[in-house]
């Protein structure tokens, strides 16, 4: 992964208190699993940045290596890797996903 | 490009030998997959190193080969 790379998604987790790397964008997804984890967010109200990995083909592959996770999409809560599709729908379904947020200081709705 | 079921269940169980292991073919399309992988390794670890486990099992196919495989895994 180049400089570049790894300083943008640095920047991006460091700067959004919540991002989510996804396939296309929270109006309009371009994969049915970024859909997924997109409107969870969207049902928990937290302000949340999406950011369209389809856009930037460094980005797409140097996400991968910088979480040392191979699939999109990619939840970060301030900072910190959360994890892909199945991982926050579980969270989510099992009321986890509400407890690290509250326990970050994230804004949702409760 | 795509990925027999088969072929997924044998190379998670080389990894985690004693996993129990349940695969769907989600569209028919041999591309869409949902795997429930129930193992004693995962003991003692978090969801994210649990499917790590999962994803080095399948050395590199998953996001290549392997386009879309949802995840479950449980401790035995």
């Amino acid at each position: 992964m180049d400089q570049q790379t790894k300083d943008l998604i640095n920047n991006e987790i460091t700067n959004n208190e919540v991002c989510l790397f996804m396939k296309g964008t929270p109006d309009a997804p371009q994969c049915g699993f970024s859909m997924a984890v997109s409107n969870m967010l969207k049902i928990l109200e937290v302000n949340y940045k999406g950011i369209n990995v389809l856009e930037n083909q460094s980005l797409r592959e140097g996400i991968k290596e910088f979480s040392d996770w191979p699939t999109i999409p990619q939840v970060y809560i301030k900072g910190e890797f959360v994890g892909g599709c199945d991982i926050v729908k579980e969270m989510y379904e099992n009321g986890e996903l509400k407890k690290v947020l509250e326990d970050k200081g994230v804004n949702f709705k409760k | 490009m795509a990925m027999d079921l088969k072929e997924i269940e044998a190379l998670i169980k080389e990894a985690l030998p004693d996993a129990v292991i349940e695969i769907q073919d989600l569209a028919g399309d041999n591309n869409h997959f949902s795997a429930t992988v129930t193992s004693s390794s995962f003991s003692g670890k978090s969801k994210i190193e649990q499917h790590k486990m999962v994803y080095n099992s399948l050395k590199g196919k998953m996001g290549n080969e392997l386009h879309a495989l949802a995840i479950k895994t449980k401790e035995l």
